[in-house]
């Protein structure tokens, strides 16, 4: 499903934040990416969703080089990617149902469609009920898991989540995993780069280590039964 | 996307674009009104040199041609003579005045009456009166009809006033150009103004934006209302300068009417119509669409999503 193949990213401030990268992700895999911070989870999770173009290497996300994807069908692919930030990165001035109906808004799926599926990815998330309230009037975790309904809404097939659990304690914090957890039961595959290890150890998933933008451990060559999946 | 799933987005955005101006009212207002003042300007202008041609085309109508055939030519010749002249092009209607009619006249008006009597016979020549027809009504018909009539054997001069005429052409030319001048130079005003506008509202959703755009929101999509916006700006903006003029002709109807009356005209002020009005509409629409067009184009490629 996302394989990176020898991915090296230098930012225009000369900062290395990966260096010769490789690892493959099959589909419906539950991936951690961690490390400290700055080790590189964040640019690796960029590179996936196109927010930055590596400096060498091939990133490839379903099968396909995404390195030559024109501007134009950027945003097509993005929604092939439910991205989920620590920041949550909610509209504030626009009530729950909004913000999670946005990516269905931009694809130009019918109203009816919008609000059934609005509500599933709520009721999914556990916040049905709280359509017409605004992010702030929502405690942390909520307002983090209307981001992750965000995310799902589209039935992405990849979900990219960059330290989800930042700013939840550790319960809020399992609870959120689960959610990922559940995805890639269904099919799902979900990369969640987290420095959270104690909620990375309650979970079967398996791990990259990052450090210092190297690849230290989780890096598996491409199965043959994960390369005909994709 | 379907066209009918098409036709919600762009109603959304519409509805959406509009939704922002009501919630602002105050700073939409005084954006409307420095749109709106800026198209008043030329539109004035204008509507002005339309009444100016209106009022010419009228006066030019009561531009009448008197045509002085020589004192030999009989009465019975001279209605040849207009049979002959309601021929020639650009002649709307030829009216014979016989000498007696005239000495009549003469008689009647002058107060000469007593001095008259005293002569021994009409000293007047039978005359044509010409009423040229209102498109040859121009200075160079007028001049052109007159050297017809005057080339005539039996015509001893044709009196025309033209100098007014030709006068107030090149005048009307003046206006013209002034409009034009007029126009490009406001529209490029309304261009800047709305540009601004637009580029200030990208700024103030930048955050807004960058989310829509990693969500997979496309640049058209994040376009859209701002496109809108600048359309309602300029549609805004019209209709307060039609209202403007409108205004304007009420409060001067009256007094021009009074005083096109003591110059013997039966000439009323009229507003905006027709092809004007839809210049001044389209032409306020599209300026606002353009206007942000080119803000969006120039503001919303430097904003990428940083997550």
């Amino acid at each position: 499903m996302i394989q990176f193949e020898r991915v090296s990213k230098r930012y225009p401030n000369g900062r290395e934040a990966l260096n010769n990268v490789g690892f493959f992700v099959g589909r419906g895999e539950l991936v951690f990416i961690t490390g400290r911070s700055g080790a590189g989870k964040s640019t690796l999770l960029k590179l996936i969703a196109l927010l930055e173009r590596p400096t060498r290497g091939t990133v490839s996300v379903n099968g396909h080089s995404i390195g030559a994807l024109q501007v134009r069908h950027i945003p097509a692919f993005r929604r092939q990617i439910g991205m989920v930030f620590q920041d949550h990165k909610l509209l504030a001035d626009r009530p729950v149902f909004d913000n999670v109906a946005l990516p269905l808004v931009v694809a130009g799926a019918p109203l009816k469609e919008i609000d059934k599926r609005v509500r599933a990815a709520l009721d999914q998330v556990g916040l049905l009920g709280k359509e017409r309230m605004l992010p702030v009037e929502l405690s942390v975790g909520e307002q983090q898991r209307v981001g992750i309904a965000r995310a799902i809404v589209g039935k992405p097939p990849i979900i990219v989540a960059d330290e989800p659990t930042g700013n939840l304690d550790p319960d809020l914090a399992l609870e959120v995993m689960r959610l990922f957890k559940r995805f890639s039961e269904v099919g799902v595959t979900v990369l969640v780069a987290t420095h959270d290890l104690h909620v990375v150890r309650e979970f079967v998933g398996r791990e990259i280590i990052l450090a210092n933008g190297q690849l230290t451990a989780g890096g598996t060559e491409p199965l043959p039964s994960l390369i005909a999946s994709r | 996307m379907t066209p009918a799933t098409l036709a919600t987005r762009h109603t959304q955005a519409l509805l959406g674009a509009l939704g922002r101006l009501v919630r602002a009212p105050l700073a939409t207002v005084l954006t409307l009104l420095v749109i709106g003042l800026a198209l008043t300007l030329p539109a004035a202008l204008g509507m002005l040199v339309r009444n100016a041609e209106s009022a010419t085309g009228r006066l030019g109508r009561a531009v009448d041609m008197s045509v002085y055939l020589r004192s030999s030519v009989p009465l019975a010749r001279a209605r040849q003579l207009a049979v002959e002249a309601r021929a020639v092009h650009g002649v709307a209607r030829v009216q014979v005045i016989s000498a007696a009619a005239g000495l009549r006249q003469f008689r009647k008006y002058s107060g000469f009456g007593a001095a008259l009597n005293a002569l021994p016979s009409n000293p007047l020549p039978n005359v044509l009166r010409i009423v040229p027809q209102p498109r040859s009504s121009g200075a160079a018909a007028l001049e052109q009809l007159q050297r017809t009539f005057a080339r005539w054997p039996e015509v001893s001069m044709v009196q025309l006033d033209a100098q007014w005429v030709m006068r107030f052409d090149a005048m009307l030319a003046v206006l013209h150009r002034l409009v034009s001048i007029a126009a490009i130079l406001f529209g490029a005003g309304v261009l800047a103004v709305i540009g601004n506008t637009i580029r200030l509202e990208i700024l103030n959703r930048r955050a807004e934006i960058e989310v829509t755009k990693l969500v997979g929101g496309s640049n058209a999509f994040v376009r859209r209302p701002f496109l809108y916006t600048g359309m309602i700006y300029g549609l805004g903006g019209a209709l307060l300068a039609w209202l403007v003029l409108e205004g304007a002709v009420l409060d001067l109807r009256a007094p021009v009417a009074h005083l096109a009356q003591l110059y013997g005209s039966t000439f009323t002020l009229s507003g905006l119509k027709g092809r004007d009005l839809a210049a001044l509409f389209g032409g306020g629409m599209t300026l606002g669409w353009l206007g942000a067009w080119i803000s969006a184009h120039r503001h919303l490629r430097g904003i990428e999503p940083r997550a």
